[in-house]
């Protein structure tokens, strides 16, 4: 693909940049220990196949460096109110080194220079912070959207057909899509049916199936048709699709600001303010005390103390975590549902794709009472061989494994019955007259029964018997006399209940939904490890199942396709529909996953946590970083007067001028070290709320203590040698 | 362990047998419960029949601070005038003059908040009447409203989802009926027979052995000693407070006094636990309080044993401890003690004067009012708790991954935005306050006023900073205590700490109900195994931590340029 | 709103009632059985009322024993302490000259024997107490003074020390005004 070939190109011509940041991080990493591996996924390991996972790519370094210019824009800094203030303070230290040329009192020029420079850089680097954040994920969604763009669409005009660019396309207009073709825009098939390569959307090589009038029937823009001819419904306007939707909200000129992020901003303003109050008073204390300060020294002070570290990274995160989705192959239509996809309480999975791998797997055979087993078992064998389906390959792989057959191939001669719906069995007529048939129970018995002959009682209850257990019965007879019975079970898909486990220490209960009987429904979900299961489920069942989970005060996810599976995913607090499911299904839902993996779910709600830790543990970081901040600058502020305060300088900085210089150089540059880990977020870990809050407690909570005191005496070292 | 230090551990743990069960009986008690004490109810039900009150009537939170706002309103100005014309009213055997209008607006505002800074000196600037009147009533009334606005508070926590809080004056009246009555009942007989006055005899007079004539300042002040220390006022009847012989007479009232002051804040952080059947979460904050008492009392105990070093120097003996502004019958111990517990549960009475106190005991004092949550005072101490809780559960909420919730309710932008304003309401007044009497001292010192600010403080230098700024705190906490070196009766202090009494009363009562109250009609979502528990250690730990960062961030410069210089100067 | 106002205001006068005027007449009742009956305590010198037990009286002349540094010259009608910081350098001269002045009158003490609550004022300038190490240096001076032997001295001490509540709790200390009606009474003992 060009865009991979883009991409490799880039990661060259960055390695410098990106070498810097990374060794800086790793200082970090050595530092504090903060894990900065991108979350784990053990099933699915599609995603980011596609996606470049580096964090810094040339183009985008300079893309952002070039925003964060832009973004000094006052009218833009305001929304920021933490970093908005040190906007004013730069401006106001720009005026005293003008000031200071001409003027004595206010230290000389060139150190109130430095003063505004760092300052300078403090606002630049929160707003690299946002403007890199951007950047990824603008160029991740334009990598989606530019497969396509500007593709010919043969269109439906008075049914003669025209060719226009993808562009040009309305909703409701119609096209046609024959093999070889790219289908030019999202749409729903109205007629026909084809195999459709989505390679370019979901990194999945294997080729689906879409067709018209079914849950199947929608197909994205960028994808290939490989074979038939299908008719095709553009359903969004051009620039309104989900796509369009998300690279608006990561652009900023849509995004609004999370519940949970509108909190948190008013929490640092208020913690802003208070240090604005501590700054200003501090300056009759001053006076009092016969010492002056100066203006850089009390500038310097607040912009030390004002959450600038949390302030300066706080949009990115959110651009982040969405980022972090798109990434994931998941679309999400606002930032907050990506957020409250980390306070889901119970999880709603489709059973089929989801906990069992779609297909069943032959795990015994039960010849009838006095049957021969191998004679049995050749049967099985003999009426599976032409039998392509997973089901019946994996009967052939069972008697390999029981060692009781030693036909490989059908007799020369034989003929093969195929499934078809009527009959619900399928079989083989060999050349010397056995007439083997394979099929459902009540199918089998019918055929036995109408020959007059008896069904034997023990294979009825052995049928009931894998039935119960969650299994399928498959009925062999041969020449109208039942043989025995092949049971198939579901194959839970390894791994998963692990992952269940995972959810159910991070308090997600996860319900299992599935159109099987409530014998067989209760024996998968005991053993995949699910809480609850809705068997022989409707569509009305879901939604009452999502009410009275709701009503309990709990958040509910689901993830569903069909169009009758649209008012539940309107219904649930995140409703996440498949790329392949249904326009109804994607309009109700709040994200789409254009993997169409079920197991997605899990990830979303990982990814809305670290969404929210990332911002927890970084507030954490920053108000904690303020100690060691304090016993620089204060002592440093007042040793000329009250020289016994020299006692309050426990890290022995080099001078008053050094100490400031370093805390501010520190709380600059922290900025950009913790870039990376803005981006990636802090890793979840399902260990249970309060081990998680000591754990991140310990790391960000004394290490945002520590840490600045090691940095700050390490920058004043160096400065300590200029100043 | 030394007889003094002994004294200090028996009180302590004499405190908590008392204040143990009478939290549980809190809790019966106001959620209507049957107690041994329903007896009274006649008495509450004349009392509500004359007031025209249906105590049956539910109030949601709104109701219910405007019902607290509207009482408070009516002792406002009722109280000023009765002290403006005290000299016109009876009951003044000594003849008091009236009061000037700045110091009955701070006098009226410091009783009505709790508070009792007390700019007027008890012998001299009360008759009996607004003793008893104004001021012993108000104490009775400011604690009971403090306890009434805690237990709305707890009702929002007792049932899943609910905007009916009960009612508040229901509250206030069997606060005053089941609690601080009988209470101060007993405790001012206790005292009556140790030496406390109880007579309305006026001043006396006596020729000592030495043959000076001496006038004595007597009048029944054992009822009123009584409530000051229950209810957390410490406004007390003699200028000195509990420093005074006849208002403290010996180390059996002390204890009495000190034990009666913290029981209620005790006995209330449990009732909540019982009350909303949650007690660990209750022993959870009675721990994490406990703990940030026990830091600020060892180094005050420390540092007043250890005595002033200045005077060390001179070469006497100061195995006692630092003796200056204390009295002999309580030793340093029990009065380091003392100045813990009156800064921390925000009484405001003392038994030695703080002013001569070490310099790193006024920082702990200070950091204590400036907390004003280590216990608390009456019913407010774990409402001023609450709010450094929400912050804590909001940070920590975010760092567990989930929306930050409290016992089932989301606590979302509404209210963090109240908390923050909350918090950041202390600094605002402590430090804007202390600022303005800086500037004003530094620039206007000269200024044609009564009492010219160059003479307002009576110490010098990093001393006389903490001066201004212990009468600041000490009046947003409510505490009342003071650096009583500083010149406060007169119009600048009168007014300025009037004002930052009165906002830093009612805005940190209203805020953590309001909170309460809008949690309460949010949905309850039952707990999982990703909720972050309120009761556990480590969550208990990040309150902790919430607390003393918050208030060492906002503080510090402040305490550096006063009790720390202080400290360090005097070291070197 | 007007429905609350109205209940605050007869709330407040039927409290007022209850907590102004049955609650303090109550207990006045009732501290009229202690001693001094509700009064003060007062103590008595052949008849005649000398002071109050438990407030603090001067005593300068050489032959009592002297109290502690009071900021208000012990006027029990107007407490105070002295407010004094422990950094103010006029305050330290003051403490300074205190110890010169009890050195001048116990010519044989060390500075050691003096203990701080004789030269710092209390709190409520009528502390009734001084130390027993207080009293043990004034000893040797009042024996002197009265010519009395030291031994009748610190037996009077002695007798009117206070010990700790329960011998566990809290400080010892001299009740200043009983021992100087002892010593009179002495005195008077030894002139018979």
């Amino acid at each position: 693909m060009e865009n991979r070939e883009r991409r490799i190109e880039n990661r060259e011509q960055a390695g410098g940049i990106s070498f810097l940041y990374h060794s800086l991080f790793s200082i970090l990493h050595f530092l504090f220990s903060i894990p900065h591996s991108p979350p784990q996924f053990s099933i699915s390991n599609k995603q980011m196949k596609t996606q470049s996972n580096k964090l810094f790519e040339a183009a985008l370094v300079q893309t952002a460096l070039k925003q964060s210019f832009v973004k000094l824009d006052p009218r833009v800094m305001i929304k920021n109110p933490v970093m908005f203030t040190v906007e004013i303070g730069t401006l106001i230290m720009a005026y005293v080194t003008v000031y200071s040329f001409g003027h004595t009192g206010q230290g000389s020029a060139t150190y109130n220079f430095f003063i505004f420079l760092i300052l300078l850089l403090t606002v630049l680097f929160a707003n690299f912070a946002e403007a890199i954040a951007e950047a990824r994920g603008k160029a991740q969604a334009d990598s989606l959207r530019k497969t396509r763009e500007e593709t010919p669409a043969k269109v439906l005009v008075n049914g003669r057909i025209e060719t226009r660019s993808s562009s040009q396309l309305k909703k409701g207009d119609m096209f046609v899509c024959e093999a070889g073709d790219t289908i030019p825009t999202d749409g729903e098939i109205i007629e026909g049916i084809a195999t459709i390569d989505e390679s370019a959307i979901t990194g999945e090589s294997a080729p689906v199936i879409r067709e018209s009038g079914g849950d199947k029937s929608s197909v994205t823009g960028g994808t290939k048709v490989l074979s038939d001819h299908i008719k095709v419904q553009v359903s969004t306007q051009p620039g309104e699709s989900f796509l369009d939707k998300m690279i608006a909200l990561v652009e900023g000129a849509s995004r609004q600001k999370t519940p949970n992020e509108i909190a948190l901003t008013i929490l640092l303003a208020s913690f802003t303010l208070v240090f604005i109050i501590v700054c200003v008073t501090l300056k009759p204390f001053a006076d009092y005390a016969n010492t002056p300060i100066t203006i850089a020294a009390l500038i310097s002070l607040f912009v030390c103390l004002i959450p600038t570290t949390i302030g300066g990274l706080l949009s990115a995160i959110g651009i982040a975590g969405m980022d972090r989705a798109l990434r994931a192959n998941v679309i999400t239509k606002s930032g907050k549902a990506v957020e409250t996809a980390g306070d889901i309480d119970v999880l709603l999975l489709d059973k089929t794709g989801t906990i069992t791998i779609g297909n069943r797997k032959a795990t015994n055979f039960y010849p009838t009472t006095g049957g021969i087993i191998k004679k049995f078992t050749d049967a099985c064998v003999l009426s599976s061989l032409s039998d392509d389906t997973p089901e019946g390959k994996s009967i052939i792989e069972l008697a390999k494994l029981k060692g009781e057959t030693n036909i490989s191939a059908a007799p020369a001669g034989s003929a093969f019955i195929r499934f078809t719906a009527e009959t619900r069995s399928s079989g083989i007529d060999t050349p010397d007259g056995r007439r083997i048939r394979k099929g459902a129970f009540d199918s089998i018995r019918n055929i036995v029964q109408k020959a007059g002959n008896v069904f034997p009682a023990d294979i009825e209850e052995q049928v009931k018997k894998i039935s119960s257990n969650g299994g399928t019965p498959l009925v062999v007879s041969e020449n109208e006399k039942a043989l025995g019975v092949i049971e198939l079970q579901d194959i839970i898909k390894p791994g998963i209940s692990e992952r269940f486990d995972r959810l159910r220490k991070m308090g997600v209960k996860t319900v299992m939904v599935t159109g099987d009987n409530p014998l067989t429904a209760k024996y998968i979900a005991q053993k995949a490890g699910v809480d609850d299961f809705i068997a022989e489920a409707k569509p009305e069942d879901k939604m009452n199942y999502i009410k009275d989970e709701q009503a309990e005060g709990k958040l509910v996810a689901m993830m569903g396709d069909g169009t009758n599976d649209a008012p539940a995913l309107a219904q649930a607090d995140v409703g996440v529909a498949m790329n392949s499911g249904t326009q109804a299904a994607k309009e109700a839902g709040n994200m789409v996953d254009l993997d169409n993996d079920p197991t997605k779910l899990i990830e979303i709600v990982e990814i809305g946590k670290q969404l929210l830790i990332t911002r927890g543990t970084l507030t954490t970081f920053s108000i904690a970083n303020d100690v060691a901040k304090y016993f620089a600058i204060v002592p440093a502020l007042f040793i000329a007067s009250i020289p016994a305060l020299q006692s309050l300088n426990i890290m022995n900085l080099h001078s008053p001028e050094s100490a400031i210089m370093s805390a501010i150089i520190f709380n600059a540059i922290i900025i950009p070290i913790l870039i990376p880990l803005a981006l990636r977020g802090v890793a979840y870990k399902p260990i249970g709320a309060s081990a998680l809050l000591r754990r991140n407690l310990f790391i960000y909570g004394i290490g945002g203590v520590i840490a600045p005191f090691i940095g700050i005496k390490l920058i004043d070292l160096v400065v300590g040698l200029i100043v | 362990m030394n007889t003094e230090l002994l004294g200090v551990v028996a009180t302590y743990l004499l405190t908590l047998v008392i204040a143990i069960p009478l939290g549980k009986y809190l809790a019966k008690m106001f959620a209507g419960e049957k107690t041994w004490t329903d007896f009274l109810r006649p008495l509450e039900n004349g009392i509500y029949k004359i007031s025209g009150i249906n105590p049956k009537e539910q109030m949601d939170w709104k109701q219910s601070m405007k019902a607290l706002l509207t009482v408070n309103s009516v002792w406002l100005v009722y109280g000023f005038f009765v002290l403006l014309y005290q000299d016109k009213l009876p009951l003044n055997p000594d003849g008091n003059p009236g009061m000037t209008p700045d110091l009955s607006f701070n006098t009226v505002i410091s009783f009505v908040v709790n508070c009792n800074l007390q700019h007027y000196s008890g012998e001299s600037g009360v008759s009996y009447f607004t003793q008893h009147f104004v001021l012993m009533f108000l104490h009775f009334t400011s604690a009971a409203t403090g306890i009434a606005s805690a237990v709305v508070f707890f009702k929002a926590f007792r049932d899943k989802t609910t905007s009916s809080l009960g009612n508040f004056w229901e509250y206030f009246v069997k606060s005053i009926t089941r609690l601080l009555l009988p209470l101060s009942l007993l405790m001012a007989i206790i005292l009556a027979f140790n030496g406390t006055p109880t007579s309305y005899e006026a001043r006396d007079q006596y020729i000592s052995l030495q043959g000076d004539t001496v006038n004595v300042s007597r009048g029944p002040a054992a009822g009123m000693i009584a409530i000051k220390h229950l209810g957390t006022n410490g406004g007390g009847w003699f200028g000195v407070n509990s420093a005074h012989p006849l208002e403290n007479p010996s180390y059996v009232t002390n204890t009495v006094e000190l034990i009666a002051q913290m029981i209620i804040p005790i006995a209330m952080v449990l009732a909540f636990g019982y009350f909303i059947r949650r007690k660990k979460l209750a022993w959870t904050i009675f721990g994490v309080m406990t703990i940030g008492m026990f830091l600020l009392l060892i180094p005050t105990i420390s540092s007043e044993l250890g005595g002033n070093p200045a005077i060390a120097k001179m070469g006497i003996s100061q195995t006692a401890g630092a003796m200056e502004g204390k009295e002999v019958r309580f030793g340093p111990a029990i009065s380091a003690y003392w100045s813990t517990v009156t800064t921390i549960v925000s009484t405001g009475s003392v038994n030695s004067m703080h002013d001569s106190t070490m310099p790193l005991t006024g920082l702990w004092q200070l950091l204590a009012m400036m907390v004003n949550s280590f216990y608390g005072g009456c019913g407010v101490g774990i409402l001023n708790y609450f709010i450094y809780l929400i912050i804590a559960v909001f940070i920590s909420g975010l760092m567990v991954g989930r929306t930050p919730e409290f016992l089932g309710h989301k606590v979302e932008a509404r209210e963090v935005k109240i908390a923050a304003v909350i918090t950041l309401l202390s600094p605002f007044l402590i430090l804007t306050g202390t600022g303005i009497a800086s500037f004003v001292f530094t620039n206007f010192g000269d200024a044609d006023w009564t009492v010219k600010p160059a003479n307002w403080l009576n110490n010098p230098g990093f001393h006389g900073f903490s001066e201004m700024l212990y009468e600041m705190t000490s009046s947003n906490a409510n505490n009342g205590s003071g650096y009583e070196g500083l010149g406060d009766n007169n119009i600048f202090w009168n007014i300025s700490t009037g004002l930052v009494m009165i906002l830093g009363r009612f805005l940190p009562i209203i805020g953590p109900v309001a909170i309460a109250g809008l949690l309460a009609s949010k949905k309850f979502i039952p707990e999982s195994a990703g909720t972050l528990k309120a009761d556990t250690m480590t969550f208990a730990l990040m309150t902790f931590a919430v607390i003393v960062v918050l208030n060492a961030l906002s503080y510090f410069p402040a305490l550096a340029l006063g009790p720390l210089a202080e400290y360090f100067t005097l070291l070197h | 709103m007007k429905k609350y106002i109205i209940q605050s205001i007869r709330l407040t006068l039927v409290l007022m009632i209850l907590l102004c005027v049955i609650y303090p007449l109550i207990v006045a009742f009732a501290g009229g059985f202690s001693k001094g009956n509700g009064g003060g305590e007062k103590v008595t010198k052949d008849g005649k009322v000398v002071g109050y037990a438990r407030l603090g009286q001067s005593f300068t002349s050489p032959g009592y024993f002297w109290g502690r540094p009071s900021a208000v010259g012990y006027n029990a009608a107007g407490s105070a302490g002295s407010n004094k910081g422990p950094s103010n350098p006029d305050y330290l001269k003051d403490v300074a000259s205190r110890i010169d002045t009890l050195l001048k009158y116990h010519p044989y003490a060390k500075r050691s024997d003096i203990p701080a609550d004789l030269v710092t004022a209390s709190g409520s300038g009528l502390d009734p107490n001084i130390s027993v190490e207080g009293a043990k240096l004034q000893v040797k001076r009042i024996a002197e003074y009265r010519k009395l032997d030291e031994k009748t001295v610190s037996d009077l001490v002695e007798k009117n020390t206070t010990k700790p509540l329960f011998g566990l709790f809290g400080p010892s200390l001299v009740n200043l005004l009983g021992l100087n009606l002892s010593l009179d009474e002495v005195r008077i003992g030894n002139r018979e």
